[in-house]
């Protein structure tokens, strides 16, 4: 059997598989990161919290209204995202002019109410919720078993991360987004309604977060803590690939999933902060961050 | 006039000094500390507390004729918060014993304050075994189950059913580490063996990297020494990598009713667990069981059951020493033989371990569930003897 570092193959590339489907995730989470920074300025730490709304409207859908998950899928975001054009509009308006400490702090303590409230109502081990019959099962590739639900995960993430890109780099309105970034009066004076296009922006970012969620809950339990988990590995996804850089946010996401799948192999015991010690790697050599633009 | 109102002041006088005799402030107030907001809230939490009520109101509600008060905080699974709270209720709010204590860390810095202080404390949330071993007080208690007897439980007796090769999955730290160790023991002592282990991080959310490497080893046996949302999550995954449908078999070394009902019968059919109490073993059970439903909404596991037993067993023991004074109550404690819905013929060591039977317990499949919370079938009862250590290898300097 051919052996690289005293691992064999197959095994390698499985752990190599497994890492692209956790940068799946990881993706989609920095991609409305960094969005919603990119244009809003806003430090979103609600992110984890609406991550785990989105998985909690799958499960609620399913218990009150019998909609199953492809019907979450859709709607999960749209309801979710909803509820961050409210935010949006009542708070985080408010505190464009501000530091950026107190988008922060707000978002924050966004962050603990909702799971709070979760935790009251639902506990904290969770609830189960079941991936849809089509994709239950798993195809064995040869060197591994691969559950066709995870298959799915990586393409459904690919075909949105790559869709968001393009919304905000190739078409009109992501022109108009840019341009209100770069220079918000000069825009408005077009004629473009910048305020509606903010908005917009926070509830798209808010939307990939539970569309992530809807994605996440057939693999991980429904629990108001899931957000919280994942989080902080988010953010420093975000810092790697350079704040606000769109692109960058996707490829780190899935370069890390990678980073992070491999150390579980060679040495189990630091995957958990192996991200973070490249983070502070790339902030010694690199400060913007691996596509970030010096400011 | 005057007279009444003197003899009627002595005759108060009399019985505030005769109650003090017995209940030292007027009232039994027992305290429960234990994870009401993180990883544990389901696994003991405010159903302990709820467990705890249940017991005072089957004792009839007074003890020696004062009235008992229960009162509970979050601990938050900080040592150093829980032993502040420990001090604050000793010494402000005249607390005479605090019992669940659920994690490991809490309960050892708890306990060593209820000595300092010469309380009573009686642990049922947390698992090790240094509570009556190295770390042993004579004023403390260890109730419902230890890493000791799951490992008797699930180690010992799944070897005896063929499962005789091992791969652990084990939580980075001292309580995974000693879980892992015991349980190896009990694998090996029964001509089994360990065939490889792997350590993850606390609270890591995949674990498909690990599972895999579970499962080219080949054991028969994958056993999961971590615990609460760490164990839930590998179980599932377990499930969509298809270990189990491989032949492979899941034990997971701490875990309860409560996780299961939370993971699904689906997720969590076929896995192979111990616990000290399960609410469909008799008519008793079931009856408490349901009492205990209709209050918090769920079937209690070994932690609530054996929260209400504490309780209820520290009672009686006030009860009978006559007064709720530490040293009285605690020998009380240590002689009496325990005997209530969770600890049947139950008794206490010179350590203060509970010995009581325990249960090897595997999930049913969806199927084969008739009932809401039908989840086990009873593989084996593990004797009390057979499941806890015994005191004198206990390490604890109480045992002569």
């Amino acid at each position: 059997m051919t052996m690289i570092f005293g691992i064999p193959l197959p095994a390698l590339l499985g752990q190599l598989l497994i890492g692209l489907i956790n940068g799946s995730f990881y993706a989609l989470l920095s991609l409305g990161l960094a969005i919603i920074f990119g244009m809003l300025r806003i430090i979103n730490f609600a992110h984890g919290a609406q991550y785990m709304l989105g998985a909690f409207s799958a499960y609620l859908l399913l218990t009150f209204t019998g909609i199953g998950y492809w019907g979450a899928l859709i709607l999960a975001p749209i309801l979710v995202g909803i509820l961050g054009v409210v935010i949006e509009r009542l708070f985080l308006r408010r505190l464009y002019g501000l530091d950026p400490l107190y988008g922060l702090l707000f978002t924050f303590g966004l962050a603990l109410t909702l799971e709070g409230t979760f935790r009251y109502f639902y506990g904290s081990s969770g609830q189960p919720y079941a991936a849809p019959a089509a994709l239950a099962g798993g195809t064995n590739l040869g060197f591994m078993f691969m559950p066709n639900y995870r298959g799915w995960v990586v393409v459904a993430s690919l075909i949105v991360c790559i869709g968001t890109w393009f919304l905000i780099e190739k078409t009109k309105l992501g022109a108009y987004l840019r341009a209100a970034t770069e220079n918000a009066t000069l825009v408005q004076v077009f004629g473009v309604n910048v305020p509606v296009l903010l908005t917009l922006t926070y509830g798209l970012g808010v939307a990939l977060a539970a569309f992530a969620g809807v994605l996440a809950a057939p693999v991980y339990q429904v629990s108001p803590l899931m957000g919280s988990n994942i989080i902080i590995i988010v953010f420093a996804v975000v810092v790697v690939g350079g704040m606000g850089s769109i692109m960058g946010a996707i490829v780190t996401g899935y370069l890390l999933g990678i980073a992070e799948g491999l150390t579980k192999v060679f040495y189990p015991e630091a995957s958990s902060i192996v991200i973070f010690v490249i983070m502070a790697f790339v902030l010694l050599l690199r400060p913007a961050g691996l596509f970030g633009r010096e400011a | 006039m005057r007279k009444t109102l003197l003899a009627s002041a002595a005759i108060f006088v009399a019985g505030a000094a005769s109650a003090y005799a017995a209940a030292s402030d007027g009232k039994v107030k027992i305290g429960i500390l234990n994870d009401q907001s993180g990883v544990y809230a389901d696994f003991g939490g405010k159903s302990s507390v709820e467990a705890a009520k249940m017991a005072v109101e089957d004792f009839g509600g007074k003890v020696l004729d004062v009235p008992i008060e229960i009162i509970d905080a979050d601990h938050q699974n900080k040592p150093d918060i829980a032993s502040n709270i420990a001090r604050q209720w000793f010494d402000t709010q005249q607390v005479d014993a605090i019992m669940e204590l659920t994690t490991s860390s809490v309960a050892l810095a708890v306990q060593a304050v209820a000595k300092e202080k010469k309380k009573i404390d009686i642990v049922t949330g947390a698992a090790t075994t240094d509570l009556t071993g190295k770390q042993c007080s004579p004023y403390g208690f260890h109730w419902a189950y230890d890493t000791y007897a799951l490992a008797v439980g699930t180690g010992g007796a799944l070897v005896k059913q063929g499962g005789d090769s091992w791969f652990f999955l084990t939580a980075d730290y001292a309580f995974g580490y000693s879980l892992e160790e015991q349980t190896s023991n009990f694998v090996k002592s029964n001509n089994g063996k360990v065939v490889g282990s792997v350590r993850h991080p606390l609270s890591t959310t995949d674990y498909s990297s690990f599972l895999l490497q579970a499962q080219s080893s080949g054991a028969k046996v994958v056993g999961l020494a971590n615990a609460g949302a760490d164990t839930q999550n590998a179980i599932k995954q377990a499930a969509e990598f298809g270990l189990t449908q491989s032949g492979q078999r899941l034990a997971a070394l701490l875990f309860t009713l409560a996780e299961v009902h939370g993971l699904g019968l689906k997720a969590a059919q076929g896995l192979t667990l111990t616990e000290g109490f399960y609410w469909d073993r008799d008519d008793e059970s079931r009856k408490f069981g349901e009492r205990f439903q209709k209050r918090t909404g769920k079937m209690p596991n070994m932690i609530h059951a054996g929260t209400y037993s504490a309780v209820l067993q520290y009672l009686k023991a006030v009860q009978k020493a006559g007064t709720d004074d530490t040293e009285a109550v605690s020998k009380v404690l240590h002689d009496m033989p325990v005997d209530d819905v969770f600890g049947r013929g139950g008794t206490v060591g010179a350590n203060g371990r509970m010995f009581h039977d325990m249960y090897l317990l595997e999930v049913k499949k969806p199927e084969e569930s008739k009932k809401p919370w039908d989840y086990y079938k009873v593989l084996a009862t593990i004797p009390g003897k057979d499941a806890y250590m015994d005191p004198k290898k206990s390490g604890c300097d109480l045992v002569k």
